[in-house]
């Protein structure tokens, strides 16, 4: 009886997934024990960030068969955590997440192996993130979210392709091959799919951002409202709340203090600073309700954070990388809300991806030869069909070729005017330029800032980074 | 997608992969290249660059009025913009010392579109129009000046010198200003 109770698979729940046929398989989808042997072996999965949602999702995607699991996560544990991000005690006080998350989960789960990063997701290079297959996302921002949009979005974009070691069946021409097809949809093999959820006190979100093909964090940036900011003279002058006395404190008595000083929300001594100022100010108002911890809520715009809340959104994430990596169901398309304040309230919206968005838009495509200058370049926009831009300023990764305005801009880069596009572009076979400018529709003029990709005519696509053997 | 990771898995097995790429501009970035290609300042406004052509996060802009109290003064503004613009406004101070009802001593700015009324489809020139409508319109309802709006308030021919006193380098009341004309 013993034998038998042992002889039950440990991923049983997961075999009832992977390895039969169902109704609502998605697209591609092979059950069998291959698929569960390669998901262990070939899928890697990034986390990004080991707090509420990290702490969970590691937990998830281990028990949910990946093997190759990665964290990255820049703030030490405290006290306050300890609430939700069960995987840190007490003893772990100031210590890294990721290190102490990897640790956890990897002593529960055997033969999952968890590689933790204690740094910032900007300290990493971009290689770091095309390494992985799917990228999930437990921040708690919209900067953050937005970075690593930009740089998941950024591999589908034209490759700067330096010495290609080629296997000797694959002839240059699969090197060369363009990052989009003919239809400007881009090629699979640079997709790169992110699970992205938030949470806030009960309510929280998930989306799958599948590049290219589902809108991207920046097509939809536009769904967030604005941040509450109050007027600096209301806090100045005719503060009626808490959080008025509180933000006077933060925003305007610090300064006037501590000039030159950096308020920093993380410091204890600046934040008791910030109370008890707030609370002085609120006496002299006869405001009541300033509380610390009210204050670390309104300086570090902290919403309480609710275990079960956390647990819900990181399920639906595990499941829904689970889904992208194996196909065994069709993936959530693509944004869902959970609301649990009364009642538990869930909604999916298929949102549509933006094709003229900055970061995952495909952009027009321009051929140019390699002699053509600026100017010339500039003027040629203006005839395009596709754009009719006139007055265009031109800029390429980070660097301004040239701005029409303010005059001192227009000053500093006109000698560009007549040096070529390509020069310009470090002599880069393809690559993506941005141009704004105006746009006159049916005697409208409206202002429009465009994408374009721009090819070399007649460069080589494998560019020999040293200079013996040339191009 | 598990057939894609392997085959994936495979190439980067076979091929040195060099960088896939350099750092891609941010979306705010390229909204904010936007907005200062469009730049229509009046001739009392004028824009500088300290970090150079290509850094267009961190800027100073400069009014002169030419009418009302502050007219003859220079006025420098720093600005900020964050990586999330347009979600969230530039960080405006301001660098000169001025005696105004909406500018206080340390440089912070009453304007609404700054903070409560900001919205993404603001840019760069609307604040810069608004900054100056502060120098031509002073608006003694919104003070982050106490003193300053109820001088306004109460007694203009008084504010009238108080701000000539403060630009040409002098004491109002407790606090000595450096001259800005």
């Amino acid at each position: 009886m013993a034998d038998s109770m042992a002889q039950v698979s440990r991923s049983r729940d997961l075999d009832k997934l992977l390895l039969r046929h169902g109704h609502l398989v998605g697209p591609n989808f092979e059950p069998g024990p291959d698929l569960r042997d390669d998901l262990r072996e070939y899928a890697s999965v990034l986390v990004v960030g080991a707090g509420g949602l990290g702490c969970e999702l590691l937990k998830d995607l281990a028990l949910s068969g990946f093997r190759n699991l990665e964290v990255i996560d820049m703030d030490r544990i405290e006290v306050s955590n300890l609430n939700r991000q069960f995987l840190f005690r007490l003893g772990d006080v100031g210590k890294p997440k990721a290190e102490v998350a990897a640790k956890r989960v990897m002593e529960r789960v055997a033969g999952v192996n968890i590689v933790p990063h204690f740094c910032r997701i900007e300290d990493k290079e971009l290689d770091f993130y095309n390494d992985f297959s799917i990228i999930v996302l437990g921040l708690d921002s919209i900067e953050a979210r937005s970075y690593i949009n930009t740089v998941a979005c950024g591999f589908l974009g034209p490759l700067i392709p330096h010495r290609v070691r080629l296997k000797r069946h694959m002839t240059t021409w699969q090197a060369l091959r363009p990052k989009y097809n003919s239809d400007d949809n881009p090629r699979e093999e640079t997709i790169k799919p992110m699970v992205d959820g938030g949470t806030e006190g009960f309510k929280g979100h998930v989306r799958v951002i599948v590049p290219g093909v589902t809108p991207c964090f920046e097509c939809t940036i536009w769904l967030f409202p604005p941040q509450v900011k109050f007027p600096l003279c209301t806090l100045a002058e005719t503060p009626r709340t808490a959080a008025h006395c509180i933000e006077y404190a933060h925003l305007i008595k610090w300064d006037e203090v501590h000039s030159g000083k950096t308020f920093d929300p993380d410091n204890p001594e600046h934040m008791q600073w910030v109370y008890s100022e707030a609370v002085k100010r609120a006496e002299l108002f006869g405001i009541p309700g300033v509380t610390y911890s009210l204050t670390q809520g309104v300086v570090k715009n902290i919403i309480p954070a609710i275990a079960s809340t956390n647990a819900i959104i990181s399920a639906a994430c595990a499941l829904e990388t689970l889904k992208i990596a194996s196909a065994c169901s069709k993936t959530l398309s693509n944004y869902l809300t959970y609301n649990g304040v009364e009642g538990l309230h869930t909604k999916v919206t298929e949102f549509v991806k933006d094709k003229d968005c900055l970061v995952c838009g495909p952009g027009v495509l321009m051929e140019m030869a390699t002699l053509v200058t600026l100017r010339e370049f500039i003027s040629l926009l203006e005839d395009h069909p596709k754009l009719l831009l006139s007055r265009a300023s031109v800029t390429h990764r980070g660097k301004n070729l040239y701005m029409q305005a303010p005059p001192v801009l227009e000053e500093m880069t006109r000698s560009n005017l007549d040096l070529p596009l390509f020069d310009l572009m470090d002599k880069v076979p393809k690559d993506v330029v941005h141009v704004t400018g105006t746009t006159s529709k049916s005697d409208k003029k409206a202002s429009s800032l465009r994408k374009l990709r721009i090819v070399f005519k007649g460069v080589d696509g494998v560019t020999d980074m040293d200079t013996a053997g040339g191009a | 997608m598990i057939r894609l990771f392997k085959v994936k898995e495979k190439q980067r097995a076979e091929n040195t992969h060099g960088t896939t790429g350099v750092k891609k501009q941010s979306a705010g970035e390229l909204r904010l290249h936007k907005d200062i290609g469009e730049l229509n300042l009046p001739k009392t406004c004028s824009i500088a660059f300290p970090n150079g052509k290509d850094d267009l996060m961190n800027f100073e802009v400069t009014i002169r009025p030419d009418e009302g109290y502050y007219v003859g003064g220079t006025f420098i503004f720093s600005f900020q913009v964050p990586p999330v613009y347009p979600h969230e406004p530039p960080k405006v101070k301001c660098k000169t010392k001025v005696y105004h009802p909406n500018i206080d001593l340390e440089g912070n700015v009453c304007l609404n579109i700054l903070r409560e009324d900001w919205k993404p489809v603001l840019n760069v020139n609307t604040i810069i129009y608004g900054l100056f409508h502060l120098f031509t319109q002073p608006n003694y309802e919104d003070p982050l000046n106490h003193d300053a709006a109820a001088v306004l308030r109460d007694n203009p021919k008084m504010f009238e010198s108080n701000v000539r006193r403060a630009m040409v380098g002098g004491y109002v009341g407790q606090t000595l200003f450096p001259r800005c004309l």
